[in-house]
This record gives C-alpha cells, structure tokens and sequence, in this order.
C-alpha cells in the first residue's frame, strides 16, 4: 500500500496536550515539515515559551530548551551565539511574546538577531483558562473583560508585524493564518521563508500565526476556524510587512 | 614565580574569567562593575568571544542561560539591583542543573540605594537567590588576588556539579588595585552530553527543562539536586582562619570587611587580646562544622558586615547557643575603619 501522508520526522510520536479544535497542532506540523524539508533538523534548536506551548520540548523532533516566560527570544539569542550555524527558533503565544516578552522580542529584532521566531496569535490567554492577552480585539469578551474589552480602559491590542515593521534588524515578517487549506498552505510558505532567511544569516525572522481557541473563545471548532475570517483577519491583516531577504539586514 | 599585573578588581575578574575559558558574556551597565563588562567589550571580538549588552539584566540573565545550555562558559555581571533583576532566570538555570557563573558586585541598597560597598545580598546570594528550593555556590573573595584564583574555581564546580555559581564582591573590590598573578590557563569547558547542540540526526533530542508537573517526579528532582548540594557541603566548604590557634575570641567576616578586620585583629593582639578572625571564603557551602569546632574553645563570637547583620545568623546557628554571638554592622555604603571594630573587640574582651 502507498503511503500518501505520515508524520513527519520533525515530530515526536507522542500525542499532544492541545484542546480539540486548536490549530497549535497544525502550526507545530508546519514549522516541523519546514525543517525537515530544508535539510536542518539536526541543527534546529528550539526554544518553548510559557502557554499552551509550552511542552513543545515534548514534540518536535530536536533539540529544545524551555524558557522563562517571556523570554525565548534572549535564551534564543544566547544559543544562537554559541551555535551561530545552528537552526534556532522559538515558539511563543501572545501573552508570552506580546506582554511579557515584548521588550526581548523587540530588542532580538533590533540586532538583528539571527533567528526565526512563530508567534501564535489566538488575541488570548489559554493555558490560564482565557484572560485578555495583548492581540484580545476590542470588545471580545475574556475572563478578566467580562463586559468585552474596553479600549477606554483596557487600550488596544498590538499589531505585532507591524510594529516590527520599524525596526531594521528584521529580515522577513509576515502575519499568516491557518484557518482554511489554502491558509495553511500560505503559512508553511511563510514558515519555510523565515527558516531559510536565517540559514541564509539575512537576520531577524518572524511568522505571525492567527490561531484558534475553542475552549476559551466558547466556540465550536468550526465557530474558531470562522470567527478568525471574520473577525481576527479584519484586525490584523494577512501579508508580509518586512522583506529584506534579498540584501539582509545588514545590506 | 609568574608575572605580576596592577590591576583593578573589576578588570582582574574578567581576565581570570577569559583565562578560565569564558568566551560568552552578557550584560548590562551598572555601577560599580562595569569595567567588567568594558573589560569584555575589548577583549572578546580580539579572541572570537561574545560580549553582548542585552536590553535589560533580565534578558542578560537568559541570555547566560541559552549559551550555558548551548554548552558554553557563560557568565554575566551586575551589582544589587541588577541581581534583583536576575533572579528569575537564576532559578531556572539552578532548577534546569545549567552551569553559569553570575558576578554580583554588591552596592549600598535596598532599592536604588546608593554605589558604594556593601554586603547587603548575602540573604539573597545565600538563602534565596531565586524562587523555590534551590542553591548558588557563594564565593566571597577578599583581594583582588583572590577574585582571580575564584573565577575559574567557580566555573570548574559549576560544571562538575552541574549548579550555578555566583562570585560575591563588593564595590571596594571591584574598584581597587593590587598586584595580581595568573595561573595556567584552564582547560577550558567540561564535556557536556546534555548540551543543545542539534541532534545532527545521530542522537534523541536533548531537552533543557524546569517544568515538571507531576509533584512526585518535581520532588524526585529536586531531592537529586539535594544531594548533590550536600556533596558540595562535606567536599567545597572554603575558609580562613587567622590567628585562631590560641585565640579565646573569634571575629567572623567575609569579603572586604574581613581585611579591615584583619588590621583590627593585629592591633587587638598587640594589646595583648587573644582575638582572632574566621574568614569564610564560600558563603554557601557556609564553614559550619569549623565555626562549631571553634566555638569549643572560643568564648564568645563577634560578627562584623557591612550589612544590618545577615551572616551573623549563619554564625549564630553554627554556634547553636553555646556561645553569644555578638555583631557589628555598618550599612548603606559605609565602609568600617578599624578603630570601630576594634573597639567591639575589646568590648567583646571585656576591655572596653
């Protein structure tokens, strides 16, 4: 019999923690498939944030160290400097790269940092059962805005690829979703694009994943995959906001 | 005999670190130690190291981290409220078992404090130097001399037992100069078979983690960690004892306080007190078996910090109430002469 479709050897086999519905296993596939494909898996080392992803160092198929919350992009930098032809990245949520992280996220851009960073964007807290996070749209009702997020009180969420966008370490950003298959054709695109950008050593590169929370959105799966069409692609865009692939950061 | 250096205390302590192997550094500028950071600023690109100024102590601290865990001799610098800053990433390299040294060259606190020397953080150096059950080995060099021959010390059992190091200094250390002499350079870093190296398709993932869910196994780990702290207890405890063959009083300090206690010592002596100091070197593993040893034939304990008393407690349960443990303490930069520990050495002798 013909195999048409296996795991990849980017993954562990063991099964995932993630909620029905969430689409971190997807992104987890593509970043997975995007390393093997280049020929760099035995030279990726990742880095886990604090979230839903956190146990990522539980999946994919290389080495992998686990950050404090927040800070992935630093301890990234640190591995990445002993090990400059080494395949780095980090795997980071909203919270942990947009809140809590976002001076070492913005700092890693603005050197330059060669390193490639998946940002799954689902605009809430997940692994603390659904508060506000940094990308929470205005109105949307979390844990702690109850009556829907008040811009007033609450302020605005980041649009993280283009505040990137002003900082001239970054090789490559794009904002990707993986609700649909032609989606998520577009994101493995996008992933292998940034991955290749840092072997090529052209600099900082980041992938802005749209994401999913059933759970916590209190959605169906299908509900999740729909409401990130109609309301999260509205607000933050799909595209490449940085490209400096061809010269590199440093022309 | 080698070649001597004049050197400051903050420069000598880079330089042992570079001899010690050390290539990767990450900082952040505060007073009163960032000649060790300029030290390593020029030093590094000249020998294929990385200095890197990081956006914040934090990220420093993280940075150390990732090259610590990538295998490296990773180190970073600061002073008091830096340190503050670091704590984080302190416990979670102690709890991810990385090796890594961190320099604390204590200033006058808490808060912003002020910039000149003192020895504030030894709770915090000592007892909790980041969230959770977990150690740093302390060492409390006491000249510049010593600062050199610590560094590499501190790396080479950071990586033997496979716990973070921390070197505590103080603004008066950092900042002055006395002839200092190198030994051979080192080795370099240890083998290391749980580096994240890539798996070059040759090996399972290498994992470097502090989150363990289930208790059972987080107790299981933190117990072997235990272990090894206690090996590190009996094997690596460091300390001088000066004066003490005959002496009916003890003075104990560490660091720059412990010279100006030397001079008050002499003086002591020369008036006929049979005074004299126990220095510990390692604040952590603390000298309790030889402070308790001495407390057999030492009438009474005389604790001198430039702190509101931190140590003293340390003393005081080695001493296990046998004898009193008297304590002298200035604070917030002030720097003791030894007229005012003398003084309380005669106080303690009944001389006053």
């Amino acid at each position: 019999m013909a195999v048409i479709f296996e795991r990849t050897e980017g993954l562990t086999d063991k099964d995932t923690h993630y909620c029905p519905g969430c689409t971190h296993g997807i992104i987890h596939r593509l970043a997975a498939e995007s390393l093997t494909e280049l020929g760099v898996l035995g030279e990726a080392i990742g880095v886990c944030p604090v979230g839903c992803a956190v146990m990522a160092y539980d999946y994919f198929n290389c080495d992998m160290a686990e950050a404090p919350h927040g800070r992935a992009p630093a301890v990234a930098t640190g591995i990445k400097r002993v090990h400059p032809d080494s395949v780095v990245f980090t795997y980071q949520g909203d919270g942990d790269l947009a809140a809590i992280g976002t001076a070492e996220t913005v700092h890693a851009a603005a050197r330059g940092e060669n390193i490639t960073v998946i940002f799954v964007n689902n605009a809430i807290y997940g692994m603390t059962g659904g508060q506000m996070a940094p990308t929470t749209l205005p109105g949307q009702v979390t844990q702690t805005t109850p009556y829907g997020r008040d811009t007033a009180y609450s302020g605005f969420p980041l649009r993280v690829c283009e505040l990137l966008a002003a900082v001239d370490g970054v090789a490559y950003a794009e904002r990707v979703a993986v609700n649909t298959p032609a989606h998520i054709r577009a994101a493995k695109a996008a992933i292998k694009k940034a991955f290749q950008a840092q072997i090529d050593k052209k600099g900082f590169s980041i992938v802005e994943v749209l994401s999913t929370c059933p759970t916590n959105w209190g959605m169906t799966p299908v509900e999740a995959l729909g409401w990130v069409e109609e309301k999260m692609v509205p607000y933050y865009p799909l595209g490449v906001t940085v490209d400096r692939t061809e010269k590199g950061v440093r022309g | 005999m080698g070649r001597k250096f004049l050197m400051k205390g903050n420069e000598a302590l880079a330089e042992a670190a570079l001899r010690a192997g050390c290539r990767h550094f990450f900082g952040y500028p505060i007073t009163p130690q960032t000649e060790v950071a300029a030290y390593m600023a020029k030093r590094m690109p000249k020998i294929g190291g990385t200095y890197l100024q990081a956006e914040s102590e934090v990220a420093a601290i993280n940075m150390v981290l990732g090259a610590a865990a990538a295998g490296a001799r990773a180190m970073t610098s600061s002073s008091s409220p830096g340190i503050s800053l670091k704590t984080e990433g302190i416990s979670y390299i102690a709890a991810s078992d990385l090796p890594a040294l961190i320099v604390n060259v204590m200033r006058g606190s808490p808060g912003l404090g002020g910039i000149q020397p003192s020895q504030a953080d030894y709770w915090q150096a000592t007892k909790a130097p980041g969230h959770g059950d977990a150690q740093l080995l302390v060492f409390a060099p006491s000249s510049v001399q010593e600062i050199v021959d610590l560094v590499g010390r501190a790396f080479d059992l950071s990586e033997q037992y496979r716990v973070p190091a921390m070197l505590l200094a103080d603004g008066m250390l950092g900042q002055m100069m006395e002839p200092v002499e190198f030994g051979p350079e080192a080795a370099g870093a240890q083998e290391k078979p749980w580096a994240l190296v890539g798996t070059k398709g040759k090996r399972p993932p290498n994992v470097v983690n502090s989150l363990h869910l289930q208790p059972a196994r987080l107790e299981e780990i933190v117990r072997e960690r235990f272990q090894r702290y206690e090996a590190i207890k009996k094997k690596e405890v460091l300390l001088e004892q000066y004066r003490m063959e005959d002496a009916r009083f003890a003075v104990a300090a560490y660091g720059a306080t412990a010279r100006i206690v030397k001079s008050a010592v002499d003086k002591a002596r020369e008036e006929g007190i049979p005074v004299g100091l126990i220095r510990p070197i390692t604040v952590w593993p603390f000298p309790e078996r030889e402070i308790a040893a001495a407390a057999g034939t030492v009438e009474q304990f005389l604790c001198v910090e430039m702190s509101m008393g931190q140590m003293v407690e340390d003393v005081r349960l080695a001493v296990n109430g046998r004898r009193p443990v008297a304590f002298y303490g200035r604070t917030g930069g002030v720097v003791p002469v030894p007229a005012e520990i003398l003084a309380e050495i005669r106080k303690m002798a009944g001389r006053a």
